[in-house]
């Protein structure tokens, strides 16, 4: 029966490309030294398979089988096109003279993804070319399924896509995994790069919903990836981190997609599997003392989901591990959090100064969520019209239609209870 | 590959400078350019003269105009440039970050288009 083998090569081609047409690409970029002939040679190489293999059977290593080939069909273009056009032969050269050696095509082949994924994210890159070009390259998601997720025209990431790459060639920044030395400023970017695009899934910046489940689970994605290739602390940090809030997306909203704030969620909807997870990574993080910025924002995201409730939290803990996080990685936004902390733990009245002298020194000013913190606040110390002007001004700052809405209700709340 | 390292420095801030800390930041611009010299990545250098020195130059239409100094006002002016020989861009960042400037100003790293030899 052809048309049932047709059928079943064709099933197993698509199974295959799911599973590893990324992997492929790395090692194929790796051998041709080229973004766009690696990705015109992955295409070509499982065209070729999807004609072959119905004849002559799946391979019994179909991924060595699909990168040779997809190498010989780029040689191929190059050899046609250098026939018509006097073109510069000497990538031709190059791969003519590189095939005399058999290529370690397996052996190398996570050591390649990792390449992909420092290429992708060379700080020589602007961040949002990294986010575009990793999610593209590595997540293997289309130029159209990441303009969607970041709300861009599909033609101005293109752009972006299509500058980086001629960036990567022309500027000749290597394919290759970073020095030992260079390794910790390398590896920040690459987090970097995961986190902004977990926390756009998280807490998508504009648009009307509040979270994203296509990002935050790309995110992870690649934040299991790069701690299966290289387990650093701090990228197992960062995994925890977001497995530790994913636990909690169901929680976040209401079925209508209205927001709740951490006290209000009702915890047995969080994921417990996940939790599990991201608690056992952070005590791994911690333990090797080589931690950072990230490990200790799970450390704190651990202990919330540790607690039975809001009050039940321990806050002290929390209120400390901010102060070792304010003095890794001090920032206006930190120490917004933390007086947050500081608010639970020692009463309002303690964490509201905290704000007032962060706000009073010009910082965060045009933050919205420094003055909804305010309002929330002024609101438990019984300072209504305080409250309220706190929030009118968090709402003029506000750019994210759920937390508007979110606020928007808090003033209304706020409003009846005012002696007129 | 060739790379172009531009130096964009404070040169106010430079001016002000006592003599021996002008000194001492010389010294470390001969060490620097000898430490390159010595693996083979120099290709050349030179320090400029300061950006009040600058004439811009246009021909528009046969018709040549000339005007003094550079377009905008910057805290950092082109102070100077070396062009290096890297493997790559890693390889010239590591050079890069190494010029004196790095710490106090910025280097702008720029490859240099490559024409095969005809």
């Amino acid at each position: 029966m052809p048309d049932d083998i047709a059928t079943h090569v064709r099933d197993q081609v698509d199974a295959i490309y799911r599973s590893d047409s990324r992997r492929v690409l790395a090692t194929l970029i790796r051998l041709l030294g080229d973004f766009d002939l690696a990705e015109e040679a992955l295409h070509d190489a499982f065209a070729t398979a999807v004609e072959q293999w119905v004849e002559k059977g799946i391979p019994a290593n179909p991924r060595t089988w699909l990168i040779s080939t997809g190498r010989f069909k780029a040689i191929d273009r190059l050899r046609r096109t250098a026939k018509f056009e006097s073109t510069d032969t000497a990538a031709l050269d190059r791969f003519e003279t590189q095939s005399v050696q058999t290529p370690d095509y397996d052996d190398n082949v996570e050591d390649d993804r990792l390449r992909l994924i420092f290429t992708c994210c060379h700080p020589a890159l602007s961040p949002d070319a990294q986010i575009a070009l990793t999610l593209r390259e590595v997540c293997g998601l289309t130029t159209e399924e990441v303009a969607h997720a970041f709300l861009t025209p599909p033609s101005t990431l293109a752009q972006r896509i299509v500058r980086a790459k001629g960036k990567i060639r022309d500027a000749r920044i290597p394919y290759e995994i970073p020095s030992r030395a260079a390794l910790p400023t390398r590896l920040d970017s690459v987090l970097h790069v995961i986190y902004l695009v977990f926390n756009e899934g998280y807490f998508a910046s504009t648009g009307t919903s509040l979270t994203r489940a296509d990002l935050t689970g790309e995110a992870i994605r690649l934040g299991r990836l790069l701690t299966e290739l290289l387990p650093e602390p701090e990228a197992t940090g960062l995994l925890a981190l977001m497995l530790l809030h994913e636990a909690r997306r169901a929680s976040r909203t209401t079925p209508a997609g209205e927001m709740i704030l951490l006290d209000d969620q009702d915890r047995s909807l969080w994921d417990r599997a996940l939790i599990e997870e991201g608690v056992d990574l952070v005590e791994h993080a911690l333990a090797s003392r080589r931690f950072g910025p990230y490990t200790l924002q799970a450390a704190i995201a651990a202990v919330h989901a540790e607690a039975t409730s809001a009050s039940a939290t321990d806050w002290p803990q929390i209120v400390g591990l901010y102060d070792v996080l304010l003095r890794a990685d001090p920032s206006p936004v930190i120490e917004l959090n933390r007086a947050a902390a500081i608010a639970m733990r020692d009463g309002p009245a303690m964490g509201l100064a905290l704000i007032d002298a962060i706000l009073v020194r010009g910082d965060l000013v045009d933050y919205h969520l420094a003055h909804a913190a305010r309002g929330d606040l002024l609101r438990r110390l019984g300072r209504g019209d305080d409250a309220i002007a706190a929030y009118e001004r968090a709402l003029e700052l506000v750019t994210q239609e759920t937390e508007r809405s979110f606020i928007a209700r808090r003033l209304k709340e706020l409003r009846p209870t005012l002696p007129r | 590959m060739k790379y172009l390292c531009l130096i964009y420095d404070d040169e106010q801030q430079w001016q002000k400078f006592p003599k021996e800390v002008q000194d001492k930041y010389m010294g470390e611009y001969m060490a620097f350019t000898e430490s390159i010299k010595k693996n083979g990545q120099y290709v050349g250098s030179n320090q400029l003269q300061p950006s009040h020195t600058a004439t811009i130059v246009r021909a528009r239409n046969g018709k040549v105009s000339t005007t003094d100094g550079p377009f905008v006002e910057t805290k950092e002016q082109l102070g100077g440039y070396y062009l290096i020989e890297a493997k790559d861009l890693n390889d010239a960042i590591q050079v890069a970050s190494r010029i004196p400037s790095a710490r106090s100003g910025s280097i702008e790293v720029r490859p240099v288009v490559e024409r095969p030899q005809a």
